[in-house]
């Protein structure tokens, strides 16, 4: 074993790797959509996949989400274990019928005859200056639907073990892939390797607050963590990892040990996945909450392009450490 | 509103002694505060600007109410921002001083001069309903389990809510059990005899906490005075009047520096432990005329020779008897004296005041016949007790002490 080998990598490299490792695992695994093969993927994480595996397993779609989803519905009912890129949640919402009205319902349409496993990919959130029709998080919304499994990798380990795991679940799985994180470097175990999508992490324990988050947050959250310590205050941080189903056992578990919750989320703020998050809080463990619990989540604006106001709509270190302060009793 | 005394819970603020915008130098007196035992003049710790004053007079508001914002000289120059008093007034304030018209709730102006027989309807004082207390669940379950009522509370969570954190330092600090009578209930005005009243209950209450909390242990030596007299009536004969010394000065001095010796007698109990304090701030049990007890100290009075100890001691009975004690004379002891010897008698074994450990008492001088050396001779003697909580020293330690006290007491001019 070479677990104590570690390897400098990327998160786009990670989930290379989960993909070319699902590739040779099985042969029922497929890629496509759209630019996924002589393009290398918009986000390049498919690059060098067409000439590893062929066009057979790495496939170019037409420009039509409906259409590529339906097919890999189609082909995961046919006993094959299709991913599926879609470019961004932006274009999923081409797809929306597809994703909501099939993939998710037709176990319970065929009483219990039919799996659909099918694995859907896409690019989620903003912060890179692509304006209001390229940067909604939209998982909040999926998250929202019975009959999906819904899991957003948010550090190397994750991105190169969720897909596997994903692809083993009997049925659809949408992984959220956070724009920003793509270029996030670190070190990964050479044997890194398949990792469950059924529960919530610890990534940082501390007993005055819990700081629930996933996805691009995370990396603030923890940012914001560090800051905190620095004045004496230790801030749990939370990683969701599944944002359905939700791992409540131990999001309750943390806030029962800090008694203070603050969730940072950049989907907007109403009807959204912070307040199921606040309202699962409250239904669980309301006799030991200390404060009321706080959100930070995006303004409830079309995301900017300008720079500063894209910074100004999203969750930022130095809001995330305000709210932390303000539950903790802090005045500042 | 500070807390000027141990079991203080709430304070009438009675009067303004200063404006916004005026300049204060540190140790200014700012206001006049109501406790139960005695109006206090409130000291002010830090120079600065008073940038406003959030509380009325004649309100009552619970300890750690902020009353007013100054701007400390270190502060920045910050835009004034308007804070309103957070803490809800009680219902029925006692109205403030005679001369103050009791204020009336205006009839609407839209209404037409009240016909002459109806004069007597006047509207009922508005009663504002009790603030709900803003408490987190997680308190309010603490509280419960504590068996602790939420009122007088501060919270510092947000919002102002109570927290975990406020009810556990209340509960150390020993707030009152949810049966005890709100303070609102009390005397409608702030007369002399409600005030005796409330500090008998106040004393009542201190008391009965010490005899229930404490396991004293007694001790009592008779020490020889006659160095010590000696010494004060040759120096007092060369003192102008208002610099001679009394006895009682060098009886707190010999006191102060003898906790030297024994530091286990000179400190706090609280929260199942004894916290010794760096210095001897030495409260001095002071009866008031018409009844009642105040026990002011004097601060870092290992440190004071003996003509400060004396300028002060007068100023502070001085002070207690006029029944203006200021801030800084209530802050809390850690080690309290009393002496009875006024009132003839020759020994006093008193009762310590929680949270502090201990109690010295002096009895009466009285000329005793003395053995020295095989001779009997009249000499002025005094006998000094002590008072301990046996959880924090034992006998020995205690024994030790007094005899610090008058090892000290022998050697007047060294002290």
């Amino acid at each position: 074993m070479s677990a104590e080998e570690r390897l400098r990598t990327t998160y786009r490299e990670a989930m290379r790797e989960a993909i070319r490792d699902a590739l040779r695992r099985d042969p029922r695994v497929f890629v496509m959509g759209e630019d996924v093969g002589r393009y290398g993927g918009c986000y390049a994480v498919t690059r060098g996949l067409l000439e590893e595996f062929g066009p057979e397993r790495i496939r170019d779609t037409p420009l039509s989400e409906s259409a590529f989803v339906g097919a890999g519905i189609g082909a995961a009912l046919g006993g094959m274990r299709p991913i599926v890129e879609i470019m961004t949640v932006n274009f999923s919402l081409l797809a929306l019928d597809q994703i909501v009205n099939n993939a998710a319902t037709l176990l319970h349409m065929s009483g219990g005859q039919l799996n659909v496993p099918l694995v859907i990919r896409m690019t989620t959130g903003a912060g890179r200056q692509l304006a209001a029709q390229h940067s909604h998080s939209l998982e909040g919304w999926y998250a929202h639907v019975p009959g999906l499994r819904i899991v957003a990798p948010a550090t190397l380990e994750d991105a190169r073990g969720m897909l596997w795991t994903a692809l083993e679940d009997p049925d659809p799985v949408l992984v959220f892939e956070h724009g920003t994180l793509y270029g996030m470097e670190g070190e990964l175990a050479a044997d890194a390797g398949p990792v469950d999508i059924d529960r919530a992490a610890i990534r940082r324990p501390g007993r005055d607050l819990s700081l629930v988050t996933y996805g691009g947050t995370l990396g603030k959250s923890l940012d914001a963590a560090a800051l905190l310590a620095s004045e004496g205050i230790e801030a749990e941080v939370l990683d969701l990892r599944t944002l359905r189903p939700l791992d409540s056992a131990t999001l309750l578990e943390s806030v029962t040990r800090t008694h203070r919750a603050v969730v940072v989320d950049e989907g907007w703020r109403s009807g959204s996945l912070s307040a199921e998050i606040s309202a699962r809080i409250m239904e669980g463990a309301f006799y030991e909450l200390d404060a009321p619990v706080a959100r930070v989540c995006s303004a409830e604006v079309p995301m900017p392009y300008a720079r500063h106001l894209e910074e100004a709509a999203l969750p930022q270190v130095a809001r995330i450490a305000e709210a932390a302060r303000a539950v903790v009793g802090v005045r500042g | 509103m500070p807390s000027l005394g141990a079991d203080m819970e709430w304070g009438t603020l009675l009067e303004w002694r200063v404006r916004p915008g005026e300049r204060l130098e540190r140790g200014a007196i700012i206001a006049l505060v109501d406790t139960e035992k005695a109006e206090i003049e409130v000291e002010v710790f830090e120079s600065g600007v008073v940038e406003a004053l959030l509380v009325e007079p004649g309100t009552k508001v619970p300890v750690g109410t902020p009353l007013a914002r100054i701007r400390s000289d270190a502060e920045a120059v910050a835009p004034p921002v308007p804070t309103p008093p957070r803490v809800a007034p009680l219902p029925p304030a006692p109205p403030p001083r005679p001369p103050t018209p009791a204020r009336v709730a205006a009839p609407p102006p839209a209404a037409a001069p009240r016909p002459a027989a109806l004069p007597a309807a006047a509207p009922p004082p508005r009663a504002a309903p009790a603030p709900r207390i803003h408490a987190s669940p997680l308190a309010r379950r603490r509280a419960a389990e504590l068996g602790l009522g939420l009122e007088g509370i501060e919270g510092t969570g947000p919002g102002g809510g109570i927290t975990r954190e406020d009810v556990e330092r209340a509960a150390a600090r020993g707030a009152p059990a949810p049966a005890a009578a709100p303070p609102a209930a009390e005397a409608p005005a702030a007369g002399i005899p409600d005030r005796r009243a409330a500090m008998r209950r106040a004393i009542a209450a201190a008391m009965a906490r010490a005899k229930r909390e404490i396991p004293h242990y007694y001790l009592a030596t008779t020490i020889d005075l006659r160095p010590a007299v000696a010494w004060l009536e040759a120096e007092n004969a060369r003192r102008p009047v208002p610099e001679r010394l009394l006895l009682a000065a060098l009886l707190l001095r010999a006191t102060a520096l003898a906790v030297h010796e024994v530091p286990e007698v000179n400190g706090t109990f609280e929260g199942g432990a004894f916290r010794p304090a760096e210095e001897v701030h030495l409260g001095v049990a002071i009866a008031l005329r018409g009844g009642g007890l105040v026990a002011p100290a004097i601060r870092s009075a290992q440190a004071k020779p003996v003509d400060v100890l004396m300028r002060e001691l007068r100023e502070v009975v001085t002070r207690a008897r006029a029944g203006v004690l200021r801030s800084s004379d209530v802050a809390p002891a850690t080690l309290t004296v009393t002496s009875l010897g006024e009132q003839g008698v020759e020994a006093v074994f008193g009762v310590i005041h929680p949270p502090q450990v201990a109690l010295v008492g002096f009895g009466k001088v009285v000329e005793r016949p003395w053995a020295v050396e095989g001779l009997v001779e009249a000499r002025p003697v005094v006998t000094a007790t002590l008072s301990a909580d046996h959880r924090v020293s034992d006998g020995h330690r205690g024994a030790v002490f007094l005899s610090a006290i008058e090892r000290r007491l022998r050697v007047p001019e060294a002290l």
